[in-house]
This record gives C-alpha cells, sequence and structure tokens, in this order.
C-alpha cells in the first residue's frame, strides 16, 4: 500500500508567540490546533484521528484529548524527538488511507523559554534505566557537544569548513527578515557567524538554533474533505522514516538516517531530488543541514560544503531555496522541536502563501525533512514530499 | 594548560554491566563479545546487537585506540572535551579525553584508557594522550 495521493495537508498553523509566560502548556497545544483548524475551515469536532509526541503535557494524547474534549477514534504517540511530526503527517496519511480516520489533528507545543531550561548546553540525562546512560552521561554530552562532534568529524574527513557551515545561517537570516514573528530578523554574515564566540568546537553561538516557546499544528484529511474546503489544496505524495543509530559501536558521524528516509521517499513519490524546488531543512545546527542535503541526495556525499556555500539556499537568487520562514536558526524552534514548523512553511510554499519577497515561484513541490534526537548515534530521521494539488 | 578536574556524576549501575563497572574499580577496560558471531560491541549488553545471540562474553580491551572524534565544550564552567575513541578491537565509545593541553586534542591520535573517579560511584574510563603517535 502507498500513500501516495491518499491524504492531504488542509490546515497549517504556526502560534506567533516566541516566549510564552503567559500561557500554559495544554492551552498553547490547543491554541496551535485551533488555529490549523480555522485554517482549514474545520472544527474539532471534525477531529477524529489526534497525532503528538513527547512534548505533549501529563499522560500526553489522553491528556491533551482529554484537555480539548476531542472525540478520537485513532491515537498516534509516536516519539522521535524534533522528527515526530514529519513522521506524525506519514502515519496520518496510512491511517486515512486504512480508513482509520477523515481528519487528523497533529499538535506540537512547548515553553523552554518561559521555564528557563538550559536546552543545549546542560548535559541529559534520560534516567538511570536509559540503556546508554551509564556510558554517555559520565563524559559530559550535551546537545551541542554531540552536533560538534559530527561537525569536528566531517570536517576532518571531507574538509568542510566553518565559513560553508556559516553560508547556512546566513541563509536563513536573509529570510527571517522578511518574517515579523521571527525571534532573530538581523541579516548577519559569514565573518559574523564565525567570529561569534565558539560553544563547542568548531560550533560557535550563531551555529545553532533559537530557544522558542510556542508551537504549532497540522491537519491532515481524505482528499475528498480537503477539496471540498476553501483552502488550497497540498497532496502528500511520500514518506520515509528512519532511525539511525551506534550500531553497537561501529560509530560513524558523517551520516543520518536521512540515507534511508529520503530514497523511501523519492521513490513513493516518484520523483528526483532535482524536482524539488523548495526544501524545509531540519536546522538544530548549521551542520543538521549539511549533512542532511547530502544524505538525501542534492549533492554528492562530502560535498555539502560547496551546496550550502555562497548564497545558495537564499530564495530568490540560490539553487536551493531552503527554510524561507528563517527556519530554527533564525525564527522559531518551539519546544526544541523545529519538525512541525518545517512542514508548515513547506505548505505555506506550495500554497503561494509564503511572504513574497521568498516565495518560491511556480512552487508546485517541496520536501519537508525532521531529524530528532543525537546525530547520527540515536536519532530519527522523517522526509515528507509533498505537492500542490 | 590542563583543565581542572570537573566533578564526574557517577555512572548508574545495573545487573546487566555489573561486571563492567567491577572491573573497572580494578583498573580494567572490558568489552562484550559475542561468541555467536564474533562481534565486540559497546556499551554492554547481554544480547548482542548484531545476531541477537545471549551468547554474549566479556574481554579484556587492550586499551589503546585513537581519537575518531571530539569537542571541547566551550561553555561549561570547566572546559571539557568529549570524544568518541577508536578502539584498537574496532570499538567506538563515548568517552573524555583528559590530563592534557585540550587544544592539542586531533582527530587520529593515539590514546590509553585512565580511570578517573565519580561522584559517588565506579571509576569511567577516559582517555589520555599516548606516549607515542601510532599509525
Amino acid at each position: 500500500m502507498t500513500i501516495k495521493g491518499k491524504a492531504y495537508i488542509a490546515g497549517v498553523w504556526e502560534h506567533p508567540t516566541r516566549k510564552a509566560d503567559d500561557k500554559s502548556l495544554a492551552q498553547l497545544h490547543a491554541e496551535v490546533a485551533k488555529g490549523a483548524l480555522d485554517d482549514a475551515g474545520l472544527t474539532k469536532q471534525d477531529v477524529d484521528g489526534y497525532f503528538c509526541a513527547g512534548d505533549a503535557p501529563g499522560l500526553g494524547g489522553l491528556s491533551m484529548v482529554d484537555y480539548m474534549g476531542l472525540h478520537v477514534r485513532h491515537l498516534d504517540t509516536t516519539e522521535t524527538g524534533g522528527s515526530s511530526y514529519v513522521i506524525h503527517v506519514a502515519h496520518a496519511a496510512e491511517a486515512i488511507a486504512a480508513g482509520k480516520c477523515n481528519v487528523a489533528l497533529i499538535t506540537l507545543a512547548g515553553r523552554p523559554r518561559a521555564e528557563a531550561m538550559a536546552t543545549g548546553t546542560a548535559p541529559r540525562n534520560y534516567g538511570a534505566a536509559a540503556p546508554d546512560v551509564a556510558f554517555e552521561f559520565p563524559f559530559g554530552p550535551t546537545v551541542v557537544n554531540q552536533y560538534a562532534m559530527a561537525a569536528m568529524r566531517h570536517m576532518h574527513q571531507y574538509g568542510t569548513t566553518s565559513a560553508q557551515l556559516a553560508w547556512i545561517k546566513v541563509a536563513a537570516s536573509h529570510h527571517a527578515q522578511h518574517n515579523p514573528h521571527a525571534l532573530l530578523r538581523e541579516v548577519v554574515t559569514v565573518d559574523e557567524v564565525v567570529g561569534s564566540p565558539l560553544i563547542a568546537d568548531p560550533l560557535h553561538r550563531l551555529d545553532c538554533c533559537v530557544i522558542t516557546d510556542g508551537g504549532g499544528a497540522i491537519v491532515v484529511t481524505r482528499p475528498e474533505v480537503a477539496k471540498r474546503l476553501a483552502r488550497p489544496t497540498v497532496r502528500v505524495l511520500g514518506a520515509g522514516e528512519a532511525v539511525k543509530h551506534q550500531r553497537g559501536g561501529k560509530i560513524d558521524l558523517t551520516y543520518t538516517g536521512a540515507v534511508w528516509s529520503g530514497p523511501a521517499a523519492f521513490a513513493e513519490a516518484g520523483v528526483r531530488p532535482s524536482d524539488i524546488k523548495y526544501v524545509s531543512i531540519y536546522d538544530s545546527f548549521t551542520i543538521t543541514v549539511l549533512i542532511t542535503l547530502e544524505d538525501l541526495g542534492f549533492c554528492d556525499k562530502g560535498q555539502g560544503g560547496k551546496l550550502v556555500a555562497d548564497g545558495n539556499l537564499i530564495s530568490g537568487t540560490g539553487r536551493l531555496p531552503f527554510n524561507t520562514d528563517g527556519g530554527g536558526l533564525c525564527n522559531n524552534h518551539p519546544a526544541n522541536r523545529g519538525g512541525l514548523t518545517k512542514v508548515v512553511e513547506a505548505v505555506r510554499q506550495l500554497r503561494g502563501e509564503a511572504h513574497p519577497a521568498v516565495q518560491v515561484k511556480s512552487c508546485d513541490l517541496a520536501l519537508a525533512h525532521g531529524t530528532g534526537g543525537s546525530l547520527a548515534t540515536r536519532h530519527g530521521s522523517a522526509t515528507l514530499i509533498m505537492e500542490r494539488a | 594548560m590542563n583543565a581542572p578536574d570537573r566533578t564526574i556524576p557517577a555512572p548508574p549501575v545495573n545487573p546487566e554491566t555489573q561486571r563492567f563497572w567491577d572491573a573497572a574499580a580494578a583498573g580494567t577496560l572490558l568489552l562484550k563479545r559475542c561468541a555467536a558471531c564474533g562481534e565486540s560491541h559497546h556499551y554492554p549488553r547481554a544480547l548482542c546487537p548484531f545476531c541477537g545471540s545471549d551468547r554474549t562474553e566479556w574481554r579484556e580491551a587492550s586499551g589503546r585506540g585513537t581519537v575518531y572524534s571530539y569537542s571541547v565544550f566551550r561553555r561549561a564552567p570547566v572546559p571539557y572535551a568529549i570524544a568518541y575513541v577508536t578502539l584498537d578491537e574496532g570499538v567506538t565509545m563515548m568517552t573524555n579525553i583528559v590530563d592534557c593541553d585540550l587544544d592539542t586534542i586531533r582527530i587520529g591520535q593515539a590514546v590509553s584508557v585512565v580511570f578517573k573517579p565519580t561522584h559517588g560511584g565506579p571509576p569511567v574510563p577516559m582517555f589520555t594522550p599516548a606516549a607515542r603517535e601510532r599509525p
């Protein structure tokens, strides 16, 4: 069975807040749900499938279905960190194709700023029962120094430079200047990125994504439902998901699960990387984008530095426009999980509703990719290909 | 210059990994090797992550390896170097590079194991530059 053409993205919404001192976590989930349903022209009474991940409060799906007063016949709480929501779109399409639901709601929300979380710089401990914890936590693994080790190895093996990585942030900043909701709207230069303080060699402060509160939601529906709504229609063409791990100690930091999720999505969609007009690429750090683009086949392995340099990712002038909302690097990384907003901006592009300064001309085919967890050692990868219907 | 010591959190020990930590306390680095498929692995598991066999055995490792990748975490109160070291046995493990000038660490550098005390638990295996470079 394929999901190709079996489901449409009917509604998307990104919460405008970036610091939610005055809202509860459950409230944020419900606000983004309302936003996406309003966007689609549907109501919560239409929802019969609900999807959420580890950011949902309390008992997760149970608590949020209770809070929102939904009546669902399908529930999916697949948790793969920041990539969860890209996987949720695919799982929603599968559930719709299998007749398990007609209108699937996906929500993400969080308030790490309001809670003053040391998101990327405090060693993470997932509890004494995590099988790896004794063999990692004593050594001080943080989000940033683990991604930094992937960057260090890529530089060693392929000659990638800090200036090439910096171009990814520069491109994101060019886009963010047009987004009134973006946390960082100032255009930055390569020199400013490589001149910002080193956090974990070789990653600088400006190689890291923002920390923001807020969230977003997506409504996926049966084609017949989407076609009777007023909004431009976006069809799900193909998807792939994968888990990259440590292979029992045969660790290789130079590639991600995108080497599996990408080809699966392209095969299901029946398209090639060269057909794609716009990409939303998970950008927790600059290195995340570079390795992912290689693994998805937008260039040969090891050539990512050349692909992203010299403004090639800037919409209007570059050959591969990416993250035109400013991405996680400049706009928003709600709940420290960037997968959902990747889908949202891809849908805006396919609808022709991105900011005019960054709207890709004739954008009829787009890709969104999520990465969640520790880069190249324990992460989820999810690739989604969509077309304007 | 060498970085001052930082407090190392204790590793949680469970029945599956007790032997590893007992050996660590005696200054020995153990690896798990599968008697069915012959593959060594880390972190240690009762069931082989390659073939699924439960015939995994503890083997003493050489304690020698090379730096696969590393990063000096500048934002910490006491900067430290996290690393992946590939042991001569072919297994790569997360660790710290210690007892050296953190600015001299390089990928490919030869290192050897040294056990460092933790806060209320068994010592953990870290690595320090070896006396001589190896190919």
